[in-house]
């Protein structure tokens, strides 16, 4: 019997929690630079500039916007449930920051593997973990007391079983032709060639499902803020706003970091060993230059034609590319 | 089509002409195809850069005939002041925010080239609606639009301009748009 994953390295728990540490420390910086990158791209994508008064090149607008929800008043409106409507946003934050200890950002390296855990179960956790951060927006926009936030979360419920499934289905593909669930050992498995190659589906499949997942244009029915005012975060201010929109930011160096280890060769790139986490950052930043350009391009798409795009043609796709790559891996 | 409107002439109306329907496969192809027109699209934007004037630091340039603040005009050559207090600025001014009260020149102090002087010169900025009908009005060329535009101010008594400030140079110039611009 082939085991699903292989961890045999352990490591000493200071160097986990220096690690775990350093990824906080780290993604923490960067999600702030993606919020005046997206900004800054966006409106290049719509001939402006964006954001360019606070600092150079506008580089201190996140800091500015910091300040600004820090100081507001922690609102809670009268008919919110006090309990589930502080969970709200405390539920998302806690999950995206779970899903990036399995982000693989280099292999073993003078004893210390360059990811958070290498976890056997690795992709059945990430969607396990991810999942959770629809509970939030869930509770979030139930216990908001307001109709607004009622449909936002609606919709988020009716959005997570549309994409959820094919996600999953997509992600099969390369877990098939990697032999494990584990990440670190699918990017090993791509060594001669880049997943993204043989399971092009898989990977289209999974950005697409990622777009919704992030609840990111074309697909963020829950937020809708044309619509829904802001969905489930209507009722939110000051730095529970903030935390809700700092979640979205995780999620996508998540999906994407997922999406370059599965199918983009992970941290594999030409240069000396050290240069791995730049390989995978530069990777993921690729994928979320393509998460900005989509949001720059598509207007939301409607409720039934997530829907029927989830059900009709993102599972049907995501299921013949599973059964084609386990017939040729059998085959072969 | 005739028989249904019997009083049209035949080449008066046309079939409606629908686009293929939405859904199935082809429409989810087709779909596609335009998703990725729309992404190329936006990239050809981002490619070409922004447009944007960064408008306090550089000015969009104006036309030559922009009408923007009067100015008030001395001769070159005497340093004599062009207006006369005639008043018919005042009087072709269809917002009425001109006023114009006239002196006598006295030999030794002249200040202008005629009899008389304007001693207060008032453009009330506030109302004035920029039609141009005070220049063409003006005997003597004496008061013209200018370029400036910036004029915004915090309190209506700013906006009153004197005769001083019609005369005296703005201190930055509104950039003219150039032959061809």
């Amino acid at each position: 019997m082939i085991p699903l994953a292989d961890t045999q390295f352990v490591e000493a728990t200071w160097i986990m929690v220096v690690k775990s540490i350093v990824i906080f420390a780290v993604i923490f910086g960067i999600v702030p630079v993606m919020t005046v990158v997206e900004r800054k791209l966006i409106g290049r994508f719509q001939h402006r500039y964006g954001p360019n008064r606070v600092g150079p090149f506008g580089l201190l607008q996140p800091l500015a916007d910091l300040f600004k929800l820090i100081s507001k008043e922690g609102f809670r409106p009268e008919g919110a449930i006090p309990l589930l409507y502080v969970l709200g946003p405390l539920l998302p934050v806690l999950s995206g920051i779970m899903a990036l200890a399995i982000i693989p950002w280099g292999d073993v390296q003078g004893g210390v593997g360059l990811y958070g855990i290498d976890v056997p179960i690795g992709v059945l956790y990430f969607f396990a973990v991810g999942s959770i951060a629809f509970y939030g927006l869930l509770l979030g926009g139930w216990s908001s007391g307001s109709k607004y936030s009622l449909l936002g979360a609606m919709r988020g419920a009716a959005q997570l079983i549309s994409y959820e499934v094919s996600m999953g289905l997509a992600l099969l593909g390369a877990i098939i032709m990697g032999g494990s669930l584990s990440l670190v050992s699918i990017v090993h498995a791509q060594g001669s060639l880049w997943f993204v190659v043989p399971q092009l589906v898989g990977f289209v499949v999974f950005m697409l499902a990622g777009f919704a997942e992030t609840s990111r244009t074309p697909f963020d029915m829950p937020e809708a803020d044309a619509e829904l005012v802001q969905g489930f975060m209507t009722e939110y201010g000051g730095m529970r706003f903030g935390s809700f929109l700092m979640v979205e930011y995780i999620e996508i160096i998540v999906v994407c970091g997922v999406a370059a280890a599965m199918f983009l060769g992970g941290w594999m790139g030409p240069g000396p060993s050290f240069l791995d986490p730049i390989w995978m950052l530069l990777k993921i930043f690729a994928l979320v230059f393509v998460f900005i350009w989509v949001r720059a391009t598509l207007p939301r798409l409607r409720y039934d034609q997530l829907m029927s795009l989830g059900w009709k043609v993102l599972l049907p796709l995501a299921t013949l590319n599973v059964l084609v790559t386990a017939v040729l891996v059998v085959v072969t | 089509m005739s028989e249904k409107f019997p009083y049209l002439k035949d080449d008066s109306v046309v079939e409606v002409q629908r686009g293929p329907e939405p859904g199935g496969a082809g429409g989810a192809y087709r779909a596609f195809g335009e998703t990725l027109r729309g992404l190329k699209t936006t990239m050809a934007r981002l490619i070409e850069g922004p447009m944007t004037v960064q408008y306090p630091e550089e000015k969009t340039p104006v036309y030559p005939r922009f009408r923007g603040r009067h100015k008030l005009h001395k001769f070159e050559d005497t340093g004599l002041e062009k207006c006369v207090g005639c008043s018919l600025c005042a009087a072709a001014c269809p917002a009425d925010c001109i006023r114009v009260v006239a002196a006598e020149n006295v030999p030794g102090e002249r200040v202008s080239a005629g009899e008389r002087y304007a001693a207060v010169y008032e453009i009330n900025l506030s109302r004035c609606i920029f039609c141009g009908y005070c220049e063409i009005a003006c005997p003597f060329d004496a008061i013209t639009m200018g370029h400036d535009y910036e004029m915004a101010d915090y309190g209506r008594e700013d906006l009153i301009f004197t005769k001083e400030m019609l005369l005296a140079e703005p201190l930055e110039r509104t950039p003219l748009r150039r032959e061809g611009e």
